[in-house]
């Protein structure tokens, strides 16, 4: 992977509609994405993330900002004019064409020769796994296999920029995570770079290089998984990426009192009032007593399996969930009611200031 | 028994009424098929099988010289009026809502609600005028006529095609480098082609039977196959119409019938 940038988007806003009814489904957008990486648009449902992949593709323009591909402005290009390929959510198959023509269509309006259409087409239906298919319709495919076609479609013609608009919603599970795994090999054999849209975190976390996170038409963080899941810069991130405790503490010097009374140490802030905000698998629990943990009651035990959830209270009333790994005998002597005490680890502390 | 709700073929007298329908719309058209086959003159009395009134029709230069006529008139006025209402379809579906798209609607479908003898009315006189000014008494008025009044039946069933197809095949042919032309001549014209081969049919088949405009246009010896029945009937009923009638109705059942099978959901 080189450090060039693929795309840029450069203070992009896109509005719909116009006077009162006017939606800004991206408000001042700016992001550069790698040559070369996998990267993900996370977010709710209805954030924007569809309209940033059709202004990428060109489907729309925007209404103020600019697209950059590899440096050249191509804000006003229309779709057939930029070497960027999209893999729809419907697939978007042609229903009249063969397996392989469907592969073949991209570089058969690119204008180049029969052979070296016939030869990519092959080559591509046997990098998705679908050689022995080449002629049929598609209606007589399943959805598995469609997928595979449409992915064999968009990459024929070698884009720049792949575009995958969650590509695996309409599979079922077992199919996904097989999909998972052939789209991430499909990116490391292509080299191509991808960008993929989902709102299934885990999915985001899973095939990532870098992931963007979005809420209501604003990028809200841009970083590697880990960085978003241990360095959440706000409280969305935090709560729509995993599950987060969030606990308001004031700050004294250099250190944090909750609103319970417990002084704890946490990296510098600005502001004078802040979230304190732990993952659950960071909370440890201490004897009730214990000088130096924060005295808490457990009001609830959620059993998972492999872990159990202990939903804590501290003196004031916040919540905090602790997630322990559940211990070979399957009791951990823990009871409702019972008074405890807890810890968070120290450096797994993040400080909001929201 | 259970309460099965309304259902209305369980309503008393539902089949005998039933049939009476049927038979009020079938009946006289079997009647008019069974005599085409009679061997004597008359169309109330059966006097055997024969096809002497096919063999009489096939004979008649008359017969003949209107049957091209109007095979000629159909065909041109089908080809006109599938190629307008093709176009008309495209303006129509294929941009954003507009102003005014309700009223450009009822304007394409105009044919189908002003009543026909205004239109035949109205094109007499305007071609009448166009006539004097020109001098041109040739097949075109009718060309011309049939062909407007074809085009909401040409256009419906594009329209239908139209609108159940799934845009974002357009849109991932210009992903795929297509320009609008490509896109047009390789995404959405075939899909279209069904739609467009059952409008042209339809429309066809309209121009085929009809009589009321057609009466109304025509020059001297510009007889349709229908205006010709019309006139003979007038001067004396003898079995040849039922015969050159037997023929019409098959080809139109024909039409009609591979009409349903194009525009059948055929889910590829
Ligand atoms: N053509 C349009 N006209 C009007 N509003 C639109 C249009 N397209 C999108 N929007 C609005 O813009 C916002 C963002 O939509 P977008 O499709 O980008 O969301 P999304 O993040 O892809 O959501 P999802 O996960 O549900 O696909 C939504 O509020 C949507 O209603
Ligand atoms: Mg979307």
């Amino acid at each position: 992977m080189t450090d060039s940038i693929a795309v840029e988007a450069r203070h992009v806003v896109k509005a719909f509609g116009q006077g009162d009814t006017a939606v800004r489904a991206l408000d001042d957008v700016s992001v550069n994405i790698r040559t070369g990486e996998f990267f993900t648009l996370l977010g709710p449902s209805g954030c924007g993330k569809t309209t940033l992949l059709r202004l990428i593709a060109g489907f729309e323009m925007p209404s103020a900002g600019a697209i950059l591909l590899e440096g050249a402005d191509i804000t006003t290009l229309p779709p057939n004019k930029r070497p960027v390929n999209t893999v729809f959510q419907s697939y978007a198959l042609f229903p009249h064409l063969t397996v392989a023509e469907n592969v073949g269509f991209g570089l058969q309006m690119l204008g180049r020769p029969k052979a070296e259409v016939a030869a990519t087409t092959a080559r591509m239906l046997a990098l998705v796994k679908l050689e022995a298919l080449a002629g049929r319709k598609t209606s007589q495919l399943s959805g598995g296999q469609q997928q595979r076609v449409a992915l064999a479609r968009a990459l024929a013609p070698a884009p720049k920029v792949l575009l995958l608009d969650e590509p695996l919603s309409a599979l079922d599970l077992k199919l996904r995570k097989e999909m998972q795994i052939e789209l991430k090999r499909l990116q490391l054999e292509t080299g191509i770079t991808f960008i993929f849209v989902t709102h299934d975190q885990e999915e985001a976390l899973t095939m990532s290089d870098r992931i963007g996170v979005m809420s209501a038409g604003k990028l809200q963080q841009v970083g590697t998984p880990k960085d978003i899941y241990n360095h959440p810069v706000n409280r969305f991130v935090a709560s729509f990426i995993g599950e987060s405790n969030f606990l308001p503490a004031t700050r004294e010097g250099d250190r944090y009192r909750l609103d319970c009374g417990a002084l704890i140490a946490a990296p510098a802030a600005k502001a004078a009032r802040v979230t304190l905000t732990v993952r659950p698998e960071q909370v440890r629990l201490a004897a009730a007593g214990d000088t130096d943990a924060i005295p808490a009651t457990i009001t609830n035990l959620v059993y998972f399996g492999t872990d159990t959830h202990c939903h804590l209270a501290l003196s004031d009333g916040t919540e905090v969930v602790a997630r322990l790994q559940s211990p070979a005998t399957g009791d951990a002597g823990l009871r409702i009611g019972q008074p405890v005490g807890l810890r968070f680890v120290p450096e797994a502390i993040q400080v909001l200031e929201d | 028994m259970a309460n099965k709700g309304f259902v209305i073929s369980r309503l008393p007298g539902f089949n005998p009424i039933a049939g009476l329908v049927f038979a009020g719309l079938y009946l006289p058209i079997l009647i008019l098929v069974v005599y085409s086959f009679n061997a004597g003159r008359s169309v109330a009395s059966w006097e055997g099988f024969s096809l002497q009134w096919y063999a009489v029709a096939w004979e008649n230069d008359a017969v003949k010289d209107a049957t091209i006529r109007s095979l000629y008139l159909a065909a041109s006025a089908a080809v006109i009026s599938t190629v307008l209402a093709t176009l008309a379809a495209l303006g129509t579906t294929r941009r954003k809502a507009f102003g005014g798209q309700t009223f450009i609607y009822v304007m394409i479908n105009q044919p189908l609600m002003v009543p026909e003898i205004v239109s035949a009315v109205a094109l007499l006189i305007f071609f009448a005028m166009i006539k004097q000014a020109t001098g041109y008494a040739g097949m075109g008025y009718l060309i011309a006529a049939h062909s407007a009044f074809c085009i909401p039946f040409a256009y419906l069933p594009i329209r239908a095609r139209l609108e159940g197809m799934d845009m974002t095949l357009e849109t991932a042919a210009a992903d795929l480098y297509a320009s609008t032309w490509q896109a047009f001549r390789f995404v959405t014209l075939p899909l279209l082609l069904p739609g467009i081969f059952a409008g042209m049919m339809l429309a066809f088949v309209t121009s085929l039977d009809d009589v009321v405009i057609t009466v109304f246009v025509k020059s001297a010896g510009q007889d349709t196959l229908p205006t010709y029945m019309l006139g003979q009937i007038r001067r004396q009923v003898t079995a040849e119409i039922n015969a050159i009638s037997t023929v019409l109705l098959a080809l139109t059942v024909l039409l009609l019938t591979l009409f349903f099978v194009l525009t059948r959901k055929k889910d590829e």
